[in-house]
């Protein structure tokens, strides 16, 4: 008998493992750390939880998949218990350490371009030449001192007090916790954005991108897109008062939203006394410097505000249903698991009605 | 419009007022619908004497309202009016497409016409339209699932209520398409490839599938070649004939309205105008409204 | 220009600088047991009992980020541990072998994490088994628990991929489009096609999907002795079958459910006629067929050597 039932799963797994511990030379958490700011960004952003050092560390074990160190993060956060939630915190309050607006020239405040590639060239520096060049011929950084940090009017602010931006209202209702409650649709929009905020890049871009192309209504422009470090508070268990926890690393955008000819967006039918003629706005959230995503976030979360848009970026079920990497990596992957117990179900399947199709076509040959 | 006791946006009590008919097949009472934040003077500053049925107050639109009307078993009743005045809402409201803003129904086939079919439950509403009600629109693709087989279409009626045998689904289902003329060899075609005719008729075997006391036909062959109208109009003769199922007939053709139907609503912004016979509406009209629609419409 | 600026005077600047990895991380000894903190666990059964209470109702959950990926297993594994306790015996099996690489890896994790808990390749001796797409062989008695990695727990998204809209048509039993596509299977491909995951309805009222499993297995679940606890982690549902529940396959009175044909083939290994089999291509494309349950296969073949071994 040539066969005999496979015993050798565990064999296999514990070889597989020695080969991915064998590899040398590889960077340690320090170094990432160090060296790899913006993926750090990325995983914290995607895995969920805002800590840099964990996220070093996810990197280097998973030798730079940005999914699968965002996949370490998360199994880990898992373990750990919810001790509570930080109170709310108001973007205005961040310490700003670059801010810019696309849709006016000068901002109260002013625009503040600090660190960004945004201008740079594009050039491979294959020797490290253009890079000492560069910190040659940087002005003098200036400082922003004194007590306490300066707080930036936010632009959106002085758009909203002409009436151009929809009026908000604090809404007391509990915000939505996707980690322990599932989605449902249609979501509350506390629970669009955490989706969102957690959503990969790559497809955050791309559908952000879908809908500026043309795939749907938004005709974006960033009225804010600021960064920095927003200081969190949690109310204090016994005296009730709000007590700094620390701050998070963040980039935060306001999107302009004008859809032109009243395709929903500048046209919110309003309460009395209020013109309806009105720009739509879309809000981006996300840690670190991640800006693409938080860009691509506010043109989704503008689109989905229009009620009678069309196209993938509106489409809440299908963006917050697919967006996230862990799901949809881990779904697509799971293929590489043995399906055969299924897969002989549809042999049986087919062989069947190829079957019951030949003796038919003999059946009709007979006749004639 | 009678003298208005109403308040907070109450109807006044006269909409309320229908005449007794205890044989009725179905009664309504007071239908209204309205789309828009609505306000308490939507119903008085709205209707033919305002020329209007956009509230001047808020903007709602009255879609209909004061809407009361009888109709006896195996009669067939037309709703007449212009484009937006207000007539497929009132088939709308009655299929439990829409829910109404106020108003009463009573469907003697249904709990013996003791309950408002308005006020029930969305599995009571289905239980209703799948075994009291058929509905044929206007548009094919209201009505059939173009991507499933015409067959298909008419089986869903029969699945729903517990038909479980592939052989007799399809004899019941042939036999109905069969009566409305779709030869049997496009019963397992999709509708999308069918003709607007015959795309009408399979709405109107899937509408007949269980053998409803109610048909609802809105605009039912508006859009269609005037030779394939004709088929059509005699198709829904045949079954008046035949089977005695009471209808309901929305159509701003008083050609269709004047062969198919015995009494006769004639709706103008989103009111009765009048009501009454078929041919005592056509041969003397009273409102000014209707004068002018027989007068234009030349039947 | 002038700059207007406030200045915020209540946050001190030290609460800018990072805390340290020192302070946040644990060693892997310090995870919880059966690593789930016991909040989550709580939560896990609560939403247990809600789909014991309704059987084969999806319940929505908090799906938990597993050391093992979405799509893996993660939802059966989180019903596991939240379900298992020291004194339980696990079996974990995957297309029916426990040796599968999923299998062991699932088994390797609980071991790790929940001390006390058993693990054994036996079904008579296991009190909890955690499979994907099969049940074991022998029926399951009233004392054991089984639980099944569901990828896709959704039966009405073949009809309709709205969960909005599914969530609704569950809601009313209106499962007529279900129906309407079954029939229109039957009309174009002579028979209802689906091969695995095959659709049932469960005490009378909701359709359900049992998982990928085969056809072969569907009965395996009707009036079982044994509570059946389906975890979906990826789409964040957990369903249940309890005991001695209905659980029936749609079909029809003429075109009737049909399980796998295996007539006139036989385990290479133990000889059955009665199991279900793999396909095996071997060198030079010929075919063999082997249990699908490899522990029942192994228990039969052990058996019969000692009878042999007795004579």
């Amino acid at each position: 008998m040539g066969y005999t039932a496979v015993k050798g799963g565990l064999d296999a797994i514990l070889a597989a493992e020695a080969l991915i511990s064998a590899g040398d030379g590889r960077l340690n958490a320090a170094q990432v750390g160090r060296g790899a700011r913006l993926l750090i960004d990325q995983v914290m952003g995607e895995g969920g939880l805002y800590a840099p050092e964990l996220a070093a560390l996810a990197i280097a074990q998973a030798e730079g998949d940005p999914i699968e160190a965002a996949f370490l993060l998360r199994a880990y956060r898992s373990t750990l218990p919810r001790i509570g939630y930080t109170l709310p915190s108001d973007g205005r309050r961040m310490r700003v350490l670059r801010r810019i607006s696309s849709t006016f020239k000068d901002i109260p405040g002013g625009q503040v371009l600090g660190r960004t590639r945004d201008y740079t060239q594009r050039l491979l520096d294959v020797d490290g030449r253009f890079a000492a060049k560069a910190r040659a011929a940087a002005p003098p950084a200036t400082a922003i001192g004194g007590e306490g940090w300066p707080v930036f009017p936010s632009v959106v602010d002085a758009l909203r007090e002409e009436g151009l931006v929809r009026q908000t209202t604090d809404d007391p209702t509990e915000p939505a916790d996707i980690t322990r409650d599932a989605l449902r649709f249609p979501a509350p929009r506390s629970a669009r954005l955490q989706a969102l905020a957690r959503g990969e890049t790559g497809f955050m871009v791309a559908i952000g991108y879908s809908a500026q192309r043309g795939l749907g209504a938004a005709h974006p422009t960033i009225a804010e897109l600021r960064s920095g470090e927003l200081p969190l508070q949690i109310r204090h268990p016994l005296t009730h008062d709000p007590v700094v926890l620390g701050a998070v690393s963040l980039v935060e955008v306001e999107m302009i939203n004008h859809t032109a000819g009243g395709v929903g967006g500048a046209t919110i039918v309003g309460g009395e006394g209020e013109s309806s003629e009105r720009f739509d706005l879309g809000y981006g959230l996300a840690f670190g410097r991640n800006e693409r995503k938080a860009i691509a976030m506010s043109i989704i979360d503008a689109s989905m505000n229009i009620p009678s848009n069309s196209g993938p970026a509106a489409d809440e079920e299908f963006v917050l249903s697919h967006c996230d990497a862990l799901e949809s990596s881990g779904f697509v992957e799971h293929l590489k698991l043995p399906h055969y117990v299924t897969f002989q179900s549809a042999l049986d399947r087919v062989r069947f009605r190829r079957l019951a199709q030949l003796s038919a076509e003999r059946g009709t040959r007979n006749a004639e | 419009m009678p003298p208005t006791d109403a308040t907070n946006g109450q109807l006044p009590r006269s909409a309320f007022r229908v005449p007794r008919s205890p044989d009725a097949l179905l009664k309504v009472e007071g239908l209204a619908k309205r789309y828009g934040r609505g306000c308490d003077r939507c119903y008085e500053l709205t209707g033919p004497e305002h020329g209007t049925n956009e509230c001047p107050n808020c903007g709602t639109l009255v879609a209909c309202a004061e809407i009361g009307f009888a109709l006896a078993p195996g009669q067939t009743l037309g709703i007449v009016g212009e484009s937006g005045s207000g007539k497929s809402t009132v088939l709308a409201c009655l299929y439990g497409d829409t829910a109404p803003a106020a108003g009463r129904a009573y469907l003697r086939s249904f709990e013996d016409g003791r309950r408002d079919i308005f006020d029930i439950a969305p599995g009571e509403r289905r239980t209703l339209r799948n075994f009291q009600m058929g509905i044929v629109y206007q548009h094919p693709h209201k009505g059939l699932n173009l991507r499933i087989s015409a067959g298909g279409n008419v089986a869903e009626r029969l699945m729903a209520t517990e038909w479980r045998r592939v052989a007799d689904i399809r004899e019941r289902a042939g036999s109905l398409l069969g009566r409305m003329e779709v030869p049997p060899s496009r019963m397992d075609d999709l509708p999308a490839f069918f003709s607007g005719g015959m795309q009408q008729r399979v709405q109107i075997a899937k509408a007949l599938a269980n053998g409803p006391s109610l048909l609802l036909l809105d605009e039912l062959t508006t859009g269609l070649d005037v030779s394939v109208q004709a088929g059509v109009l005699d198709l829904i003769r045949e079954i008046q004939a035949a089977s005695g199922i009471a209808m309901i007939i929305v159509s701003h053709d008083l050609g269709v309205i004047r062969l198919l139907a015995e009494r006769t609503i004639v709706m103008k912004d989103g009111r009765i105008a009048e009501a009454g016979l078929t041919d005592q509406i056509l041969e003397d009209p009273q409102h000014p409204y209707t004068q002018l629609l027989v007068s234009s419409a030349n039947v | 220009m002038v700059i207007d600026q406030q200045r915020d005077p209540q946050i001190p600047r030290s609460a800018f600088r990072a805390p340290r990895l020192s302070a946040l991380a644990g060693a892997p000894e310090a995870y919880n047991y059966a690593f789930l903190d016991e909040v989550s666990k709580r939560e896990i059964r609560r939403a247990l009992l809600k789909a014991v209470a309704i059987p084969g109702y999806q319940v929505p959950f908090g799906a938990r980020e597993m050391p093992i990926a979405r799509g893996w297993g993660s939802g059966g594994l989180q019903v596991t541990l939240a379900t298992l306790g020291p004194g339980d015996t696990l079996k974990v099996i995957d297309q029916g072998t426990d040796a599968g690489v999923n299998a062991v890896n699932i088994r390797r994790l609980v071991e790790r994490t929940a001390p006390g808990v058993a693990t054994t390749y036996s079904t008579a001796e296991a009190t909890i088994i955690q499979s994907r797409h099969r049940f074991p062989e022998e029926s399951l008695r009233a004392d054991q628990i089984m639980v099944l990695q569901v990828p896709l727990p959704e039966p009405l998204r073949m009809v309709e991929p709205r969960e909005s809209v599914t969530r609704q048509l569950h809601a009313e039993a209106d499962y007529t489009r279900v129906w309407v596509h079954l029939y229109e299977d039957v009309i174009t491909n002579g028979e209802i096609s689906r091969a695995s995951g095959y659709p049932v309805m469960v005490n009378g009222r909701y359709i359900m999907s049992p998982s990928p499993i085969p056809r072969w297995d569907i009965d395996k679940l009707h009036q079982s002795a044994s509570l059946t606890l389906l975890g979906a982690g990826r789409e964040k549902r957990i369903y249940a079958v309890p005991p001695h529940t209905n659980v029936v396959p749609l079909d029809f009175e003429d075109y009737p459910f049909r399980v796998e044909d295996f007539s006139g083939k036989r385990c290479a290994r133990c000889g059955a006629t009665d199991t279900y089999l793999d396909e095996i291509i071997v060198n030079g494309g010929g075919r063999l067929y082997a249990c699908s349950d490899t522990a029942h296969c192994d228990e039969r073949v052990s058996a019969e050597r000692e009878t042999r071994n007795a004579e």
